[in-house]
Order: C-alpha cells, then structure tokens, then sequence
C-alpha cells in the first residue's frame, strides 16, 4: 500500500497498524468535522429523548410550542449537522488516507469548516430563539427568520467545497501517483457519496435561495414547487447517507474480519446505479400531493423501475457474503453459519455494522419501498410510519455504522486509546435495540393513523375528539420505551468518545506495533486484507438473503391487501 | 487473490461474477420488476389511485366556491357549525385554513361517489381521514379533486396531519357516513 512519496512528505506519518500514510491537514480536518459532528449528535439526542417522552401520550411532557421546536431542532442536527460534519470526515479520510496522498488546499477546508459551523450557529439560533417553527422542512408559506435560510444555505455552501476537494484530491492522487490500479472500493463508494451530495447541495442551493428571498418579501414561491426542490435535498441528502454507510460497511467488513469484496464489477456498478437512479427518490414525499400526475409518480418513486433498490440488494447480499467468504478463508468453515458465531461481537466496530446492516436492510428498506409505493403511500403518509421507516435507515443504519466506524477512528486519527471500553462494546446493542423498539411503536401507530409531528393526538383542545384504539397507545409506550433505551444508547457513544478523544491516554506507535492498548480487538492484529486464495462460497448469507426476500414480499403484499380494503378513491 | 475495500485493485477487475451473486442479482431484478409493476397494475384494477383531477386554483376563488357549496348542502348546526349533506355524485369543497377544515362537519352517504376538492388558504395541509387512515397532501394554490367512495357507516375524523403551525393538533373534523 506504501506507494512512491509524495509531496511534503514531513506533513506524512505512517500508520502502524494499517500501513497507510497519513497526510496531517487531512488528518485535522477529520478531528475537527468529526468533534462537531459529536457535539451536533448531543444537541439532537437531548431534544430526541424530550420528543419521545412527549410522543408517549401518557408522559406528554413537553408544552406545544417546544415540542414543535424540537422537532424542528432534533431534525436539523440529526438529519443535517450530525451527518453531514460525519460525512466530511469520511470524505476526508476515504481520500487523502486511503489514497495515501496529500490533501490539496487544506485551508480551504478549514474555510468550508468555518462556513458549516456559522451556518450552523445561525440555524440553532434561529431554532431555538423559536424565529423558525418551521420544521425540517420548511414549507412555505410557513416563514422562517431569513437567517435561517442564510444559514443553511453558508453549510451547503461549506459542504459543497469539501465534495470539490474531495475530487481534487482523487485527481492530485493520480497525478502523484500514490497508490497503483484502481482506486479502493471504499474510495469509489465515497466518491459516490461526493458525487450525490454535489447533487443534493445544487438542489438545495436552488431552493434554499429563493426561500431566503421569499422570506424577505424579494420574491414569490409556489408552495408545490418548492417541495418538488426541496426534496430533491431533504431526500437526495439522505442518499447520500446510503452511499457514504454502504463505504464504511466495506470498510469496516476488511478491517474488523478482513471481509473481501466478492467482486469489484458487481460492487462498484450497484454505486453507479446510486448515482444514475437514487435522487429520484425525492419523489416519495409528493405520491399523494395534487402537483403531479401518476406516470411522473409511478417512474419517480420506482428510481427509473426499482434501479435504486436493486443496488441496494446487491450491496445487502455482497456486504455480508463477503463478510462470510472472508471469514471462510481464515479458517471459519464448519456449517452455514460458524463465520457469524465465531465473528468478533465484543467488538463495537464489527457489531455496530453488522447490525446497522441487518436493521437497514431487514427493517428500513422493506417499509421504505413498501411507504413509497405510489398507492399504498395513500396509508402511510404524514402517519408516524414515515419517522418509523426513516429512523431504522438513518438512524439504526447510517448512524449506527457511523457509530462503529467511530471506535477506530478515535485510535487511528486521533491516536488515543478508548476510555470505557466495556461501555462501548454493549453501546451498539443498546442503541440498535432502542431505535428497533421505538421504530416498531412508530410504524405500528402510523398503521392506524397517528400522525407524525403532532404535539396532541387526543385533541383534547380540538373541536371533536379523535378516539384511538388502546393498541395505538400501546404502540405510542414502546416508542417513548425505545426512545430511552435509544437515547441511553446515544448518550454512552458520545460519552465514551468525549472522554477518550479529549481525556483518553494516548494510543503510542508502540501499542500499534505490539498490539496492545484499550482499542478494538482487531487492531491488535489486524485480519488480512489480501487473501492468496480465491473463493465465491457464501451459502450462509444466500439463506439470510431469501428470508430477506420472503420477509419483504410478505409485507409489500400485505399493505395492498390492507389499502384494498379503505374507501375507493382515485 | 481476494482483497478488502480498502485495497486498491490492481490490473483487470472486470471479471465475470460468482454463480451465487449472479443467482442474488437476478432474483433482484425480477423482484424489482414486480415492485414497478404493481403500480400500473393497481392503476388498472385497483380501487385505490392517486389521480384525481389536480389544478391550479386562486385561494378566493377556492374559498368562495367553498361558501357556495355550503350555503347549497346545508342541513342544520352543531355547536353554531354549519353540517352539509351534499347529494350524491356531487363536488365537495373543503377548505383548508386558520387550524380548521371548513364545512366541520360532514354527512356522507355509503357505497356513493363524491368528488371531494381540497386545498388551503393559508399553509399546507394534511388530510387524514380516521380511522381508514386515507391521507392526502393539501397545497395552498392547487385543487385536487379526488373521486371518494365510503364503504362503511360511522362516524369519522379528518385530521391535520401537516404540521400548520402552533394549534397544528386542534385541527379537526367530523365526517358522518350514513346507511
């Protein structure tokens, strides 16, 4: 991996335990998106734990008017400033480091840092100040401070700077001829992710600017077009998500069990697919709105005939299949399924993708195809079963993966051991089962109609009383229940990382090369990353994969027969 | 020679894939097909659409056809609020706006058709009917005009289930269906 040197080579260090040289403006600049992102998580689980203890109709805790705040908080800091600071980490590390190159023009990372953390500073002020009860989503005519607007639009503007140097980065690397052959298949993902997010932030550059006019009485705005646009950043953003999960779910398959790539070709084309087809997706939020007429619904929904969701079946059947031929060829043959028994599950960085896996597969992709099916969005949407779909992709998915990835991103950057090892290795379980339960009560209340973002569903001020069966309280207990174990589950991830990152002893050359120190069992030894063997053989996961299948079919032609059985309408 | 995500593949990748991913991406792909096809096939057979007839409407004119319709189909008064009964086959007009549907309460007939309009006058909307959790999106500007057809006696709601604004959660209405 130790390609020809490059320029600068003082700025250069080698990591002991991968081998990759490691440029140190990269480097910092992973340190500082990455601190944000933590301290934006923490500002996003706080208002999540208070939303569920208020979505729990018999807590109820939070007066109306914050609980619409927070929701407007909770969904900016999670949705956009968490993931997005992350996602600039992981575009900072799956180029200059993978590719053992320099990063160019690092102080204009640092001036797309400085953009992001004002445009976020003047959102959070904006949200809690309460000049923008808007949501998320912001749909006009409802109004927001123009600073709001102006904020987001600085962050886009800062996110979209690092997609560029992302790029110039893949083009220094080859030019300085850091690395040989292709680039890695967690590069090309990234550069997927960089790719989709130019396309994303275009999309929010060309809304979010009217909107900050519109907000200032410059211009007018059609309220359907302007969901039309949005969409194409609130959803496309979420795809970008997909992609940069999907990298660091072959990332942490090689360095956690030195899981394989079954085959380049499959794999690389499945994120063309992505990019070709996923930002079609902003179409799911507008099935039953009156802008549009079914063939634009039918084509948008379907990603161009499920294009989309065919890559994401693949990479769910090569992720794991990999994961399982490489644990074969280091010896883990005995039966369908001895590569997942004998699989590292104390180790936080294995488990927390394994699950982040299984929960986005399993649960976030069935109900997201199924909610976005053009007619059967007819019962789900605006219902509680949109947050109980989005919250086991983003969250038990793209967050959870990005949770793992983060207990060797605290040894290999920022060189320190992990404080409360013990606490991280049951972090992932306690996290994923909370999102799992509290998603579950989301999805189970949306079925019979409870509405998402609303503050009181037994109307108790309301003209007429709205009367819903016991069930649905029930289902509303498990999110509050799922919400906290959930938020517990949050709170140890940012917990352990603070205290390594800021208090932790330090991870010394000397650990790295004698395998010792408090970091993930794997780093110790690192599992092969090249195997002298070939192999294809991966029946335990063709089983997982046709439960997989039968579970989604079941659902999917569960919810026509339910839509079947409602008024006619048409 | 196999190798992690992280290697940089050298010389030729472009090789044909194992049987059993060649088996996973054809499953896939007709699953794919399946999910696509269904759409236009309920289109065919299926009760349930998405269609209706949409426009553009200009907020006054969509309110005062609102007026019209309810001075037209009024039967009575529930708590000072006019209660329509519109005959069958008829347009509805129900006016979203100011954390109210307007008419608040409606009588419906069973197994009879209606082209029930909705849209706002002020910020988007959700209509949710309760308990058949049927919703559609309600656009300040547009008129979406769907063919409705009850299946079943009792008493319904129409929720607001698009966040309007602070007194979101006091939105609602009545929808009686009758025998």
């Amino acid at each position: 991996m130790n390609a020809s040197s490059s320029a600068l080579p003082g700025l250069f260090r080698t990591c002991p335990v991968t081998g990759l040289k490691v440029h140190g403006p990269a480097e910092n600049l992973i340190k500082a998106n990455a601190v944000v992102a933590v301290v934006t998580f923490l500002v996003g689980l706080v208002a999540a734990l208070l939303l569920a203890l208020t979505r729990w109709q018999a807590v109820h805790l939070l007066p109306a008017d914050w609980y619409y705040r927070l929701v407007t908080a909770h969904g900016l800091n999670m949705l956009i400033f968490f993931i997005i600071f992350f996602e600039m980490a992981v575009l900072y590390f799956a180029g200059p480091i993978l590719l053992n190159a320099r990063l160019p023009m690092p102080k204009v990372g640092w001036l797309a840092f400085v953009l992001m953390v004002v445009g976020a500073i003047l959102v959070e002020y904006s949200v809690f100040t309460g000049q923008a009860d808007v949501m998320f989503t912001s749909y006009p005519p409802l109004r927001a401070n123009p600073n709001y607007y102006l904020g987001i639009i600085l962050f886009a503007v800062g996110a979209l700077l690092v997609t560029i140097l992302f790029f110039a980065t893949l083009i220094v690397a080859k030019k300085e001829r850091t690395y040989e052959g292709s680039v890695p298949l967690v590069t090309f993902g990234a550069l997927t992710a960089a790719i989709i997010a130019v396309i994303t932030l275009l999309h929010g550059a060309i809304i979010m600017i009217p909107a900050w006019l519109w907000s200032m009485d410059l211009m007018p705005m059609d309220p359907q077009v302007y969901r039309l646009i949005f969409w194409a950043l609130g959803h496309s953003s979420q795809q970008i998500n997909v992609a940069a999960m999907v990298s660091i779910w072959y990332f942490m398959a090689g360095i956690t069990i030195g899981g394989v790539v079954l085959n380049e070709k499959i794999s690389r084309l499945a994120f063309v697919l992505y990019i070709l087809f996923i930002s079609m997706a902003s179409a799911h939020h507008l099935l039953v709105d009156p802008g549009f007429g079914p063939a634009w619904k039918v084509v948008n929904t379907s990603y161009f005939m499920y294009m989309a969701v065919l890559a994401s079946m693949i990479h769910g059947f090569t992720v794991p299949a990999g994961m399982e031929v490489g644990m074969r060829l280091r010896g883990y043959t005995k039966g369908l399924f001895e590569w997942l028994q004998k699989a590292p599950w104390s180790d936080p960085g294995f488990s927390a993708t394994f699950l982040s896996l299984v929960i986005f597969g399993f649960l976030g992709g069935v109900t997201g195809v199924v909610i976005g099916t053009e007619q059967i969005n007819i019962i789900a949407h605006n219902t509680l079963r949109i947050p109980g779909h989005f919250h086991v992709t983003v969250v038990g998915g793209t967050a959870l993966a990005f949770m793992g990835v983060t207990y060797y991103v605290v040894p290999l950057i920022f060189r320190k051991q992990i404080v409360g090892m013990s606490w991280a290795r049951i972090q992932p379980y306690i996290f994923g089962a909370g999102i799992v339960i509290m998603a579950t009560g989301m999805t189970i209340a949306g079925m019979f109609g409870v509405p998402r973002r609303h503050w009181d569903i037994s109307f108790t001020q309301a003209p007429f009383k709205v009367e819903f069966p016991a069930a649905s309280d029930m289902a509303l207990g498990l999110l509050g229940i799922g919400g906290i174990i959930a938020f517990v589950g949050g709170l140890i991830y940012t917990l352990v990382v603070v205290a390594s990152v800021f208090f932790g002893p330090s991870y010394t050359e000397e650990m790295a090369r004698t395998g010792k120190g408090n970091v993930p069992a794997p780093l110790h030894k690192l599992p092969p990353q090249v195997h002298n063997k070939d192999e294809h053989h991966a029946p335990g996961t063709m089983v997982l994969v046709f439960i997989f299948l039968a579970v989604f079919a079941v659902y999917f032609f569960t919810n026509w027969k339910v839509l079947s059985m409602i008024w006619k309408v048409g | 020679m196999m190798h992690s995500g992280i290697v940089a593949p050298k010389g030729l990748w472009w090789v044909p894939a194992g049987k059993q991913e060649k088996l996973w991406v054809t499953v896939a792909f007709i699953w794919c097909m399946i999910l696509f096809l269904s759409m236009p096939f309920w289109h065919m057979v299926g009760g349930q659409n998405t269609t209706g007839v949409r426009s553009r409407v200009d907020p006054a004119a969509f309110n005062s056809r609102t007026e019209k319709f309810v001075q037209a189909y009024k039967v009575g008064e529930e708590n000072g609020l006019p209660v329509v009964a519109p005959p069958a086959g008829s347009h509805v007009y129900i006016r979203a706006g100011g954390f109210t549907w307007y008419p608040q309460v409606l009588k419906l007939k069973v197994g009879v058709s209606y082209t029930i309009h909705l849209s706002s006058i002020d910020v988007n909307h959700g209509f949710s009917v309760f308990p058949i959790n049927l919703n559609f999106q309600v656009v300040p500007g547009y008129d979406y005009a769907l063919t409705m057809t009850p299946n079943e006696a009792g008493e319904y709601r129409v929720m607001c289930n698009e966040f309007c604004g602070l007194a979101h959660h006091t939105m609602v209405a009545k929808v009686i269906v009758e025998p």
